[in-house]
């Protein structure tokens, strides 16, 4: 059994400024994500985590290292791929409708108008939005943005959705709205997520594993959290279960002290050997305390069976 | 609030108007001194001492009657106003659309590739800042037509502001809207007109509202040295039967035209401004 998506080795060396040294941001970071997995990444700016999803959406190309998805290179960008940038990156000349047509339209050619029309709405619908679909996106609050932005990634149904910082722009009581829809619209597409947060909560809230960056330039993933909280999860229940704590302890600690500490030369020598190797970056249950080396499909077979499958496709 | 704004504006020109005609008519009347002119000055009506320039009055009076008959035609020597200012209109049209054909599209090309951006840039750059009417003895001996060669001295005038629009506002176009056209797997068309088109849109016609202005600056000289129709002609050929009247009338003309062309790019301008 392989990893649905496979980083090997990534490695991003920008050319230094004129005389300049190099700048090495990360250096041999290695995951793997499950199919149907919610993968978060938390760490401090600068430490590359925008480039990583880049590369996972094939915008970016790693220095050393490759992406497989499916056992394939990802070698570009392509519709197998759903981003949502934070910026929400919706055309702004499109109303809002046409800005999820004509991604479902590049989807799907060969299908008429009605099909695409009825396809487009059935995703506005979802996050809320029916009615607004004739707005252009200036018209439109930026939790409305998001929303529409999500609507089409979910709507070209992507094997993989990568979602840089989604939330990142917006105010926390809308924050908490657009992430409880993101739940449910997750929990009934078994989509694959990757996603960018700087937000722990969020990332306790969504995601099966949440990967810890150190502090760049050569910044390492140095391990992936299992959050083993049952599904279905709620902003205001999870907060009451007897786990949440140990790990939202967990990764803040990891935040404000070993990020820096594992960043200093000397250890990142160990990490960076470890890096390529299989099993790496290893798994951590901050509640169990084990830590054991990651294999495919390991990680989030305890939690997935309270997940409401339904396939929309 | 707006709409008195408006009203009161709209009053305070035209208090301004009647302020500047008043002085200009009061300031410039006729010195009426029969005394000392002979008997054939008189016979030949040369009673004023000096010539002097036409009263609004005048000017009024001639556009009224020019006006109600804009477009008759009697001959080469007498064409109504609004048969000389359609000229005009024809030739800015066809060099404005020629040059149209040939800008956006380079522009796109030159926006589009880093290295056609240099391999052209020494051309444009040389090109440029020629003056339109440098062009005009080449235009004539290769065209060895006067009414081909204005249109190509307006081709050549309005190309610039064009092409430079159009390769800036596609180079500019930010690179969040090309990375979503990049992972919706748009091809290089669709990518085109679905996305850097409409994104560059408000920049090039900006660039074709600069060039329909130059255009219409250039088409009065372009007329004033190949002669024979359009509102340039029009204007040195009363000038030659010194009729100051109708050459302060058709000035008049030529900027409530060139007002008139600004306002539909600047309509059309809007109409494809989107915000962010």
């Amino acid at each position: 059994m392989s990893y649905f998506v496979n980083a090997q080795g990534l490695t991003k060396t920008y050319p230094g400024i004129g005389k300049g040294n190099p700048l090495t941001v990360f250096d041999e970071v290695s995951f793997g994500i499950n199919k149907g997995e919610f993968v978060c990444i938390i760490g401090h700016s600068g430490c590359g985590k925008s480039t990583i999803l880049n590369i996972l959406a094939g915008l970016d190309s790693a220095s050393a290292g490759v992406v497989l998805m499916e056992n394939r290179e990802v070698a570009g960008p392509s519709l197998d791929r759903g981003v949502v940038f934070q910026n929400y990156s919706l055309l702004p000349w499109m109303s809002l409708l046409r800005n999820i047509t004509f991604a479902v339209e590049s989807r799907w050619p060969r299908w008429n108008k009605e099909q695409v029309l009825a396809h487009s709405m059935r995703y506005i619908e979802m996050v809320g939005l029916k009615g607004s679909e004739g707005h252009k996106p200036s018209q439109l609050s930026g939790g409305m943005r998001q929303r529409v932005s999500i609507a089409r990634a979910f709507a070209i149904e992507p094997k993989l959705l990568l979602l840089d910082e989604p939330f990142g722009a917006l105010d926390a009581l809308t924050r908490g709205l657009i992430q409880e829809e993101l739940i449910k619209i997750w929990e009934q597409t078994n989509q694959t997520v990757f996603m960018i947060t700087h937000d722990v909560d969020e990332a306790i809230l969504l995601s099966d594993r949440i990967l810890l960056m150190t502090n760049g330039p050569f910044a390492q993933i140095a391990e992936s959290v299992v959050i083993d909280i049952p599904r279905p999860r709620d902003r205001s229940g999870i907060i009451h279960h007897p786990h949440y704590y140990t790990i939202r302890n967990h990764v803040v600690e990891f935040l404000v002290k070993r990020s820096k500490e594992l960043a200093n030369p000397e250890l990142r020598g160990q990490t960076r050997k470890a890096g390529g190797k299989p099993g790496y970056p290893p798994e951590i249950n901050p509640v169990t305390g084990k830590v054991k080396q990651a294999t495919p499909g390991s990680s989030t077979a305890g939690t997935k069976f309270n997940r409401n499958v339904v396939n929309l496709s | 609030m707006v709409k008195n704004l408006n009203l009161r504006a709209a009053v305070l020109s035209l208090v301004i108007f009647v302020v500047l005609m008043l002085i200009w008519e009061l300031a410039n009347q006729h010195t009426e001194s029969t005394a000392g002119n002979s008997e054939y000055e008189l016979l030949m009506g040369g009673s004023e001492p000096q010539a002097r320039v036409p009263n609004p009055s005048e000017i009024g009076a001639l556009a009224i009657t020019e006006l109600s008959d804009p477009f008759y035609d009697k001959g080469p020597n007498d064409k109504g106003i609004g048969l000389q200012l359609l000229y005009s209109i024809k030739r800015v049209a066809m060099g404005y659309l020629l040059a149209a054909l040939i800008a956006i599209p380079t522009g796109f090309l030159i926006g589009m590739s880093p290295l056609m951006q240099r391999a052209l840039d020494p051309f444009i750059q040389v090109l440029k800042p020629i003056s339109p009417l440098a062009w005009m003895p080449l235009a004539l001996f290769i065209l060895k037509d006067s009414e081909v060669s204005s249109v190509f001295v307006i081709f050549i005038c309005s190309i610039w502001p064009m092409l430079i629009n159009t390769a800036f506002g596609v180079s500019a176009v930010k690179k969040d809207y090309i990375n979503v056209a990049r992972t919706h797997e748009l091809g290089k068309l669709r990518t085109a007109f679905l996305v850097i088109l409409p994104a560059a849109a408000p920049t090039i016609l900006t660039g074709m509202r600069i060039s329909i202005g130059i255009a219409w600056l250039v088409i009065v000289a372009a007329e004033m040295l190949v002669g024979g129709t359009g509102i340039g002609y029009y204007v040195w050929n009363e000038w030659n039967n010194l009729d100051l009247t109708s050459v302060i009338f058709s000035i008049l003309m030529i900027g409530v035209v060139g007002m008139v062309l600004d306002n539909l790019l600047a309509r059309a301008t809007k109409m494809v401004q989107y915000v962010e």
